[in-house]
């Protein structure tokens, strides 16, 4: 077949474009960790081909999706990728990825940044490009020596791999070993002193300061108790269980504060009946959660209504328990704030969300026949796309009801899986005609929701690239500004 | 054994089938239950022990002269109550004394297949019974001592007559497949399909039962032919069901040909499972508990078709509120077919020949590649052709 160079041009675009929005959603949701459905082999198996594939094929676009908002797993696997290939790149390329690299860096949390950059040492790349990328992230970390006690591992075999100069006492600190000297710096003194002296342990950060707790032999209930004024929010979150089972009460915590998709996995870490005893405390939390959210990402939406998926298959996996429901629970606190009209189904149906747990069948099809018979403007179905009950059922009441009972697109249907399937390459599909949403926290609803356009296949790629500029013009400008304050 | 009754099939009165949930080649159909009754109940006791079990079929448990060894994992306990009140679940809490279980040199004994532990609870070895059944047919060996039979076969009959199956751990996929399967709410049994062949039936008698007993599912044992099919088919596929949508004018229309795709599939999941539900099985009752019968059954043991075995509580108004089948490998059906054909025709081997339309030596050779060459005497088997015939 002879195909003339426009059509060429416009197939070679389709194709290109198809491949972003694929390896965009794949990116959106996949942390190569376990899942219900498949192991944690086959999902790394699955995303680093597909990381390879892109970056191989469209390094330019590649690099962009770093402001695309795609999750921090693969946003530092994309940082190690472009760091760790750049021979061949012009000077101005070179230049362009770099801003977006530093810019990447800057909004991981330390120890993925930290993790990144190793990678790169782990593939045998060290460069002019690679120590001048390290030395700018270095500088701009807030504070070094605190690096310097609680990534002591990864700050040493950066340095290490880097051969970079360390400001003040930290380069003897970490190469020379800690018994050397004493230090003029506090914190530096302070973590030589708690290897000796029990009050300069509770100075130290809660991770350095459990190990050298462990190998004293000091009491966890004594060690949590003391050490909870040094706890961030997060290790404050985690360990409520542990708090709760060793009888240490001190450790209570500000769920006004808690991010959304935390705040639901917390909900569901506790049994029902403590549910049920918190009702209003937690709701409360919820509703403030999702205003807070909205505030940072506005989203205006009329009348909706949400499919969310609570069967068993929500369980998830040892590596991300429950997380699938906790994601279905955001998102359901979030369209009730955003929204004007709001309604949920659930399936297997249940009257309180609040007290769900994974157990069932999925069923979509029937809440989402309920859902379409409102006449909404916005459908959002939440679920990992294996609907069992029949199968099948929802992709094809979509396409019926859009080519149909819809043709003029009064309503909109978008499927949200936070859920990588490994076989497909992506999120699992209920149909042609849905488009399909990654989405790892349900924080990110609104970036999804934007990027629906793309997934429904609608867009050129043309639109797909200016959508990129804008998106990659944001990220940059919010690097240049100061860092915000890291919340939970 | 003895049967007392054929029927056609094990039907599905007071069951509905919901559609498949299908993983790799493992296809798992759940069965709900309309009506949930809450007066029998049935809880497993797991022997944690890995000692050797036998069980004393015959006469005293620790003297048995007819013992049945096999790998078993746990044993059924059912509560009921003969006046339809509730019965609470109690699972495992029986001793060992309770459960009949004795040690003999290092071997613990169970005194029986089926024995009743106190009034309104009864301890029974799942599969086994059906097993037992399968094993012990014609176990007693020839009635008349034609001159062909062994020594050996004439006073001891068939024994040790043996059969292999395979441990579900051991099918490929269906560890996966009984872990990804979501339970229904008031699902109390399910159809296990291996390459969309029938490999087990499995019903309790309660949701909660079900839901407590579905990982068990690998601990039951299935036959030949399914460990091959699992290993030979990757993938089946899905009961995906499908609309046209040129006959949808709204809504309600298309949630109605959803409806009718959805019981369009459970008429064929259940046809494909007809070697259970509709062909004629015969029965034999083991023991009566109340209103419920325990039972076991078997196929009619036709070479050319899928034949299963299985156990049973029947409720006196015919309802299923246990049962567990176990699908025969060809070979398992072929044995068990020329002793049947034997036995019906005396052991007289002429005219069983006759009545399967083949030569004697054609016979003994079936009857020697089936493994039954310990039947008979060496003579009887010098100078038979190798191989088929």
């Amino acid at each position: 077949m002879i195909m003339s160079v426009q059509t060429r041009h416009a197939a070679a675009a389709r194709v290109t474009c198809e491949d972003l929005v694929l390896f965009l959603n794949a990116c959106f949701c996949c942390t190569g960790q376990r899942e219900f459905y498949s192991d944690g082999h086959a999902q790394t198996v699955s995303i680093e081909f597909l990381h390879d594939y892109i970056r191989g094929n469209y390094r330019r676009l590649y690099a962009r999706t770093l402001a695309a908002g795609v999750n921090h797993f693969n946003r530092a696997r994309i940082v190690t990728e472009l760091l760790a290939s750049s021979r061949d790149l012009e000077p101005d390329e070179r230049r362009d990825e770099g801003r977006l690299v530093v810019a990447a860096l800057r909004s991981l949390p330390a120890p993925r940044a930290y993790r990144a950059l190793l990678g790169v040492r782990a593939r045998g790349v060290n460069n002019r490009r690679l120590r001048a990328i390290v030395r700018e992230f270095l500088t701009a970390r807030p504070d070094l020596q605190f690096d310097a006690i609680k990534y002591r591992g990864k700050l040493r075999d950066l340095i290490l791999h880097t051969h970079l100069r360390l400001p003040g006492e930290l380069g003897g600190f970490l190469f020379k070993g800690w018994k050397q000297r004493r230090y003029q710096t506090p914190l530096l003194e302070t973590f030589r002193k708690a290897h000796f002296s029990d009050e300069a342990l509770y100075e130290l950060p809660f991770t350095v300061a459990e190990g050298m707790a462990a190998r004293r032999k000091i009491d966890r209930a004594v060690f949590l108790r003391k050490i909870a004024p040094r706890l961030t929010a997060l290790e404050r979150l985690r360990l409520q269980a542990t708090a709760a089972r060793e009888g240490v009460t001190g450790l209570a915590i500000d769920l006004a504060r808690a991010g959304l998709t935390r705040l639901a996995i917390y909900v569901l870490s506790l049994a029902p009946a403590d549910r049920e005893a918190r009702r209003v405390e937690l709701q409360a939390a919820f509703d403030g959660a999702a205003r807070r959210c909205l505030r940072d990402a506005p989203l205006a939406l009329g009348r909706v209504v949400a499919v969310l998926d609570r069967s068993y298959s929500t369980t998830g996996s040892p590596d991300k328990p429950r997380r699938s429901l906790a994601i279905a629970l955001g998102v359901d606190a979030l369209l009730r704030a955003a929204s004007t009209d709001y309604l949920a189904f659930w399936t297997p149906a249940t009257v309180d969300p609040l007290l769900a747990v994974p157990r069932g069948q999925t069923d979509l099809t029937g809440p989402l026949l309920d859902a379409l018979e409102t006449r909404p403007d916005l459908v959002v179905v939440v679920s990992d796309g294996f609907d069992n009950d029949p199968t099948g059922g929802a992709g094809e009441v979509c396409r019926v009801f859009k080519a149909r009972l819809d043709p003029a697109g009064r309503t909109t249907i978008v499927h949200i899986n936070p859920v990588f399937d490994a076989p497909e390459l992506g999120p699992r599909r209920l149909g042609a005609s849905v488009p399909t949403l990654g989405l790892r926290d349900a924080e990110d609803l609104p970036t999804a929701l934007a990027f629906a356009r793309f997934a429904a296949g609608d867009l050129s790629l043309a639109e797909l690239e200016d959508y990129l500029a804008r998106r990659v013009e944001v990220f940059l400008g919010r690097a240049a500004a100061p860092a915000p304050e890291a919340g939970v | 054994m003895k049967f007392d009754e054929t029927t056609q099939g094990l039907g599905l009165r007071g069951l509905q089938v919901a559609p498949a949930q299908a993983f790799g080649a493992v296809r798992l159909v759940p069965l709900l239950k309309e009506h949930v009754r809450e007066d029998l109940r049935l809880g497993t006791h797991s022997f944690r022990d890995r000692r050797p079990h036998a069980v004393g079929l015959r006469g005293q448990a620790d003297a048995p002269d007819v013992a049945y060894c096999s790998y078993i994992p746990h044993a059924y306990v059912l509560d009921w109550t003969d006046d339809g009140a509730a019965v609470a679940a109690r699972g495992a809490a029986l001793t060992d004394k309770r459960l009949g279980l004795r040690d003999v040199g290092g071997v613990r004994v169970l005194h029986r297949m089926v024995r009743r532990e106190e009034p309104g609870a009864l301890r029974f070895l799942p599969l086994h019974l059906a097993m037992e059944g399968f094993l012990s047919l014609h176990f007693g060996g020839p009635d008349v001592a034609w001159s062909e039979y062994s020594r050996q076969a004439l006073s001891h009959g068939l024994s040790p007559r043996r059969e292999g199956s395979v441990l579900g751990v051991y099918v490929q996929g269906l560890e996966d497949a009984v872990r990804m399967f979501e339970v229904h709410e008031r699902q109390v049994g399910c159809l296990v399909f291996v390459a969309d062949a029938l490999a087990a039936m499995v019903v309790f008698p309660h949701p909660d039962d079900y839901r407590a007993l579905h990982r068990s599912l690998v601990r039951d044992f299935f036959g030949e032919l399914v460990y091959q099919y699992a290993i030979l088919y990757d993938d089946v596929p899905a009961h995906r069901v499908a609309v046209r949508e040129a006959e949808i004018a709204d809504l309600a229309d298309l949630r109605a040909a959803i409806t009718r795709a959805r019981a369009d599939w459970t008429a064929f999941t259940a046809e494909m499972a007809a070697g259970v539900l509709r062909e004629s099985l015969r029965w034999q009752t083991i023991h009566r508990a109340g209103p419920f019968r325990l039972r076991r059954f078997m196929s009619a043991l036709r070479p050319d078709e899928d034949n299963h075995i299985g156990e049973a509580i029947v409720r006196d108004s015919g309802e299923l509120e246990y049962c567990k089948t176990f699908r025969l490998s060809a070979a398992q059906v072929r044995r068990a077919y020329l002793l049947e054909k034997l036995a019906q025709n005396l052991w007289d081997l002429a005219r069983t020949a006759e009545a399967l339309g083949v030569t004697v030596p054609a016979l003994l050779v079936r009857l020697r590649n089936a493994g039954f060459a310990y039947l008979f005497k060496e003579h009887v088997l010098k100078n038979l052709p190798p191989g088929t015939v």
